[in-house]
């Protein structure tokens, strides 16, 4: 993608008045999220009370500030600073592998097929080549607790729906371009279903809300039915959801 | 220890209109969550409104869109409207905005169709109490969060609304707003926009354009963001890497028409950006009809930012 600019990353890009884009990365790589981690925990502790909301994003991370404790200058300033030595965020930090148990299943996964048309693989192939894989998350957004993560293996790339499905049951685990998902709420969506996974993916109950965070790491492991089942999923096919 | 204060029901809801949202300041720390910030889409009014009924900052209020709303109160109740003139009505008599209004028992509170701007904020001394949902009750249907209900209901008809018994003391501050505090929302207004990354990428007349034109409100507008109709803006850059998007930011995708996001909008997108609106230009630019026009004022920081300083000082508790 041309960002018609040669300036050096990282670079800080004004996001209003108590806003700073910090711009670290110019594609999607699994190997930029402990750097944009690792900012992020810094931002947290040296803004203390003054940070209002971080935003973690594939290649960015948006700081929000409170424009009373700090002017947009002193907001940058603290921001470079922080820049000057950062390290990634090491393998053996707080990011864990979340395991997601998933019923990879035509009557929960309605797009199994059609997937499997589209990428020349067997229904079998396309659900190994989907639970092989470790994903990052790269960003949340869209809805509550909606995890996009990646990148799925290049041969299970696969377009969105022409047409947005209007209702996508809660769980329900997805792919579109080089990226996969899993539902947390029944929300519209575009995105190819393989199957649903038991794991409850938000909860506002729950410290932290979400099961995955921005940097961590996950994997769908196959389930059969009564497993499924067993660990609280619901095997409602697609059809009866609408 | 402390103890929570007390609520009590003190309104019914008799027909609940088309849009009426519990709105505290929003939801903040948990955008990195996909969730939304939500809030008084103007922020500036509601700020207001809560002043003049003598609550503290970030109390919840009503937010009450082209009106359509009537209710009953159940106690006796001072009130404050603040914002849009939606023909409000006590007992058929027209309710003084911008003002402390004592509402007696049994009164009907009725909201007619907009005079001028789109959204009231009505506040009610003690501040209407829900279970807060994420820290906050302010209401996201689309999220189900917020709300009465805690999980995002709009009001409906004949729901029961409670508030919090406030002290046995009088309110202290304001009781009226001065005149030169109360925005005329049929003026067009000037927008402050403060420029952003991808402003130089803008070609041609765009950014001439961008600056120079009457943009006229689109009816594709919510709390998610306002669409404004006008020359296509053309950008080098058609698409980015989804990223955090801030309140205010002015997104332009393919179709060249400009669309700025407000409290609902979706955490992180990834169209090319003009900039970003100051807080109180969001505000203002919330009180818009479909039809009105506006006009985008690039800024400086610096003079933004003492002006939204004065504004938060101003309502320090």
């Amino acid at each position: 993608m041309n960002t018609g600019s040669v300036t050096t990353l990282p670079r800080l890009e004004s996001a209003g008045l108590d806003g700073w884009m910090v711009r670290l990365f110019d594609s999607i790589e699994e190997t930029n999220l402990p750097w944009i981690t690792a900012l992020l925990q810094r931002c947290e502790s040296a803004f203390g009370t003054a940070v209002v909301d971080l935003v973690p994003s594939y290649t960015t991370l948006l700081v929000v500030f409170d424009p009373v404790q700090l002017s947009p200058l002193e907001a940058q300033q603290k921001i470079t600073s922080l820049l000057t030595d950062l390290t990634p965020e090491g393998s053996s930090g707080t990011s864990q592998i979340h395991e997601l148990p998933t019923f990879y299943h035509a009557s929960v996964g309605p797009d199994l097929e059609r997937v499997a048309e589209h990428t020349g693989l067997s229904v079998a192939e396309v659900i190994a080549c989907h639970s092989q894989k470790t994903y990052r998350v790269f960003a949340l957004g869209f809805a509550p607790g909606f995890a996009f993560m990646g990148l799925t293996a290049p041969q299970l790339e696969c377009p969105r729906l022409d047409t947005p499905r209007k209702k996508v049951p809660v769980g329900s685990v997805a792919i579109a371009a080089r990226q996969t998902a899993a539902y947390p709420t029944a929300t519209p969506g575009g995105w190819n279903l393989l199957g649903r996974t038991s794991a409850r993916l938000f909860d506002r109950k729950r410290e932290g809300f979400s099961l995955l965070n921005v940097g961590d790491q996950v994997r769908f492991v196959p389930a059969s039915r009564e497993a499924f089942e067993r660990s609280g999923g619901d095997i409602t096919p697609m059809e009866a959801c609408q | 220890m402390t103890t929570l204060p007390q609520s009590d029901i003190a309104i019914r809801v008799l027909r609940a209109g088309p849009l009426a949202l519990l709105q505290d300041r929003g939801r903040f720390g948990v955008r990195h969550l996909g969730v939304t910030q939500g809030g008084p889409a103007d922020l500036y009014s509601w700020a207001w409104a809560n002043r003049l009924a003598g609550n503290p900052w970030g109390s919840a209020s009503l937010e009450i869109t082209f009106g359509g709303l009537q209710l009953v109160a159940e106690r006796d109740l001072d009130i404050a409207i603040a914002g849009a003139d939606l023909g409000a009505t006590l007992e058929g008599h027209p309710v003084p905005l911008w003002q402390r209004v004592r509402w007696s028992e049994g009164q009907k509170l009725t909201f007619g169709t907009p005079v001028s701007g789109l959204r009231a904020y009505l506040s009610v001394r003690g501040g209407f109490a829900a279970p807060p949902a994420m820290g906050s009750v302010a209401c996201v249907a689309r999220e189900q969060l917020g709300g009465f209900d805690g999980h995002g209901r709009k009001l409906a008809d004949d729901d029961r609304l409670s508030t919090f018994k406030p002290g046995i003391t009088a309110a202290p501050g304001i009781t009226q707003a001065p005149p030169h505090a109360r925005p005329d929302f049929r003026e067009p207004p000037q927008l402050d926009l403060l420029p952003g990354a991808q402003i130089a990428e803008f070609t041609g007349r765009s950014l001439f354009d961008a600056f120079n034109t009457w943009w006229r409100v689109d009816d594709r507008a919510d709390r998610m963001g306002v669409r404004l109709a006008g020359p296509k803006l053309q950008c080098r850059i058609r698409s980015l890497i989804s990223e955090g998007i801030n309140l205010g930011g002015v997104q332009v995708p393919p179709d060249g028409q400009p669309i700025v996001l407000l409290n609902d909008r979706q955490t992180i997108g990834g169209y090319p950006r003009l900039g970003a609106l100051s807080p109180l230009s969001v505000s203002r630019l919330a009180q818009c009809l479909p039809g009105q026009e506006v006009r985008l004022v690039a800024r400086s920081g610096e003079s933004v930012l003492r002006e939204y300083r004065a504004f938060l000082a101003s309502f320090a508790s």
